[in-house]
């Protein structure tokens, strides 16, 4: 604790950090998701260059895990086909509540520049699993997926784990009050 | 407790039952979505029957429905690893057909940049191997250089990855000023890496052992199976194409053909893939330190074509040395602005139809071995 | 050896089922060839000893409106020289002869031809789809072909 004692201590004197139990849970859910460890297609190399020497990718927490059971998320990194689709289904199933999924790239956002004439091309992997986060670009820079990274960390943080369901109805509601505001402005 | 029976067997009445084990096409040394049916003996492979087409992009059905120069996007996908070398071939197809001669300043930038992307391939090869034999450091040395070599690819092209710089009849833009300097500086940095990856993962006794007397390809088998590249050159068969049939300006510069000489086992191991790799990475800076030394500074770096490209009626094939062998385009014009038909001969698709072969009897964790030697990408494999 | 000797050479030993010669530059020139001693010609082509076309570089399958192409590309390691092979097939039999037993990196190309154009090559010893999934409809890269609207439940166009 040598280098921390040097520091400012905002804290000096009690150690003491208030904060509700949630903030604390997804704190810690959010800096520490192991993702689940395959390539698809181009994206792929991208993707191995974040986790190499320049990017860095182990300073978000972020461990690969081979297994899908141990994986909190998974990068889709490429171009899915047909083929391909009910395998990245199944992988998706196998992993553990909660799961969060990225689409990397175009091809797994909306079948990038297969979109038109690829009839074994799967157009957007949205229409075999729910994506939490998409990153364009064919293929995005290793920059724009940490940006990637950095906003799924700000939804796990701020995601309810307490009174899920009354929450999400008070949500709904807000959201409805609102949307009838703007309906009967119109 | 009595005493403990003697029981007479001999080893021919056990039944050892075969095993199939499914590796991928989720898999972590399957480098990308490859699917092995293996069956097992005990550790043993008895056989391995590949599946492919998880990445299958319709490659062929999108040139049949793109103009000449729209089809070179999705060329670079091909082998996404060495995108400017699969360009090559392509415009190198359209521009015979034209009958067009591109200005010399091109041919240079042209050899230039294939000969970077053949090292940075050969880094991310060599690295990945030995990823797959447990060797993390490697991997991070070699993706450190070969940042800088994409660092130079943008400033050039705009892309880190996928180019689409050589266009038909010349290319994309003209290089930027510092394009020569930047090079000499990575030739260098190149070689200084090269130094630390053979003392650090070729000549390790570890990877040694794990590599040397594995998956021997012989000669014969690899001409029959219509290997290339560092797979054919591993088995001692001096065959590149660059001296064979020189396309491009390759005849001008001095170079050699590495091949496999068994050094630490036998010929055509999976060692010896990866020292003919190796070795390249040194002639393909020769070649670049050649080629500045040779390049004009001044001249054009587009010829002037018409509008809309369309080549007379006729066929032709066209290849070329890939990092990963010989890849070719089967070009068909019907004299419209659209082909009629591109066949790409994918380098990896050819090389990894020899695994089967290879690969029995061998133990289970040799198979990992033998698939990173062949340096697959699933990309080209597909289309 | 130039093609115009290859032709000769060929023409003399199996007379009728070498149809002809089409040289027009800058295109490459290919021998058409019949199909029914396709594997006898290319036997020959590959043993005979100023030939020794040992290496199939490409295989390719055509559609040719009416029928149905295939087209051979063949190296020699020794001494350099290329060839080009075509055989013509109708819609109706799309039957050509594999050559998988005189190259075997022939296997993966048949495959492939059959499962995008549907050219059936007798006498390949396991001849199913490689690209495209095992329960796939249709060829693919057939000019008349249409994607079809759902696969497994997912919907296949954009």
């Amino acid at each position: 604790m040598g280098l921390l004692n040097k520091l400012d201590d905002p804290y000096y004197g009690g150690g003491i950090i208030l904060g509700t139990l949630e903030d604390v849970l997804n704190w810690g859910r959010s800096k520490s998701d192991w993702y689940l460890q395959f390539g698809l297609a181009c994206c792929a190399i991208e993707f191995m260059a974040v986790n190499a020497s320049h990017f860095d990718f182990m300073r978000f927490g972020c461990i690969p895990r081979t297994s899908p059971r141990q994986a909190d998320f998974m990068i889709v990194s490429g171009t899915v086909t047909m083929k391909m689709a009910e395998r990245i289904k199944t992988l998706y199933e196998q992993m553990a509540e909660p799961r969060y999924v990225i689409s990397m790239g175009s091809c797994a956002n909306c079948g990038g520049p297969y979109w038109e004439h690829g009839y074994h091309v799967l157009k957007g992997v949205d229409r075999v699993i729910p994506v939490d986060v998409y990153v364009p670009g064919c293929p995005p820079r290793p920059e724009a997926l940490e940006e990637g990274m950095i906003k799924l960390q700000k939804m796990i943080n701020e995601q309810a784990i307490f009174n899920k369901r009354k929450r999400l109805r008070e949500a709904e509601e807000k959201e409805k009050s609102v949307s009838d505001v703007v309906l009967s402005q119109n | 407790m009595g005493e403990l029976k003697k029981v007479d067997f001999e080893y021919s009445q056990l039944n050892s039952e075969r095993m199939r084990l499914n590796v991928g096409p989720q898999h972590p040394s399957t480098h990308g979505v490859l699917r092995l049916e293996v069956e097992l003996d005990g550790e043993i492979v008895t056989e391995v029957v590949p599946h492919i087409g998880y990445l299958h992009r319709c490659f062929e059905k999108h040139c049949e429905n793109m103009t000449y120069p729209q089809v070179i996007p999705y060329v670079d996908r091909m082998d996404y690893i060495c995108s400017m070398n699969n360009e090559l071939p392509y415009v190198m197809g359209v521009e015979k057909m034209l009958g067009i001669e591109v200005p010399e300043k091109v041919e240079y930038i042209r050899v230039i940049f294939s000969e970077l992307n053949r090292i940075a391939n050969h880094q991310i090869a060599i690295a990945t191997f030995g990823l797959d034999a447990g060797a993390f450091t490697p991997f991070l040395y070699l993706f450190r250089d070969r940042e800088f070599i994409l660092t130079i690819f943008e400033k050039a092209s705009g892309g880190r990855l996928l180019y689409n710089y050589f266009w038909v009849g010349g290319l994309a833009h003209d290089v930027h000023p510092t394009f020569k300097e930047d090079i000499r500086w990575i030739v260098k940095r190149v070689k200084e890496t090269n130094k630390e990856i053979a003392d650090l993962l070729l000549y390790n006794k570890i990877f040694i052992e794990r590599t040397a007397n594995v998956g021997i390809l012989p000669a014969d088998v690899a001409i029959n199976y219509g290997c290339s590249g560092p797979v054919a050159r591993g088995s001692g068969l001096p065959f590149d194409l660059r001296k064979d049939a020189p396309y491009s300006i390759y005849d001008r510069f001095d170079f050699n053909v590495v091949t496999g000489r068994g050094e630490v086992g036998t010929v055509g191991d999976c060692w010896d893939r990866n020292i003919v790799r190796f070795h390249e990475i040194e002639e393909s800076c020769r070649i670049i330190e050649q080629a500045l030394e040779q390049m004009p500074d001044e001249g054009d770096v587009r010829e002037k074509l018409p509008k809309k490209i369309r080549p007379p009626q006729g066929e032709i094939y066209s290849k070329a040395e890939n990092p990963k062998g010989e890849l070719g385009f089967y070009i068909v014009s019907n004299g419209k602005d659209k082909p009629e038909r591109v066949k790409g001969r994918g380098t990896s698709f050819v090389n990894l139809s020899v695994l089967p072969e290879i690969s029995k009897g061998y133990l289970f964790a040799d198979l990992i071995m033998i698939l990173g030697s062949i340096d697959i990408v699933l990309g080209e494999v597909d289309r | 050896m130039i093609e115009q000797e290859i032709y000769n050479k060929l023409k003399e030993h199996f007379g009728d089922a070498i149809v002809e010669l089409k040289e027009a530059p800058p295109s490459d020139p290919f021998i058409q060839v019949n199909p029914e001693r396709l594997q006898d010609i290319c036997l020959y082509l590959r043993d005979e000893g100023d030939m020794l076309f040992d290496y199939l570089s490409n295989l390719s399958g055509m559609d040719l409106a009416e029928n149905l192409g295939v087209v051979y590309h063949l190296y020699s390691m020794k001494y350099k020289h290329t060839i080009v092979l075509k055989v013509t097939v109708s819609k109706e039999n799309p039957n050509v002869p594999s050559v998988e037993r005189i190259w075997r990196t022939a296997d993966w190309h048949e495959r492939e031809a059959y499962d995008l154009f549907g050219v059936i090559f007798e006498g390949h010893h396991n001849l199913i789809r490689i690209l495209n999934p095992y329960d796939w409809e249709g060829y693919p890269l057939r000019k008349d072909y249409k994607t079809p609207e759902e696969y497994h439940g997912i919907k296949v166009p954009y």
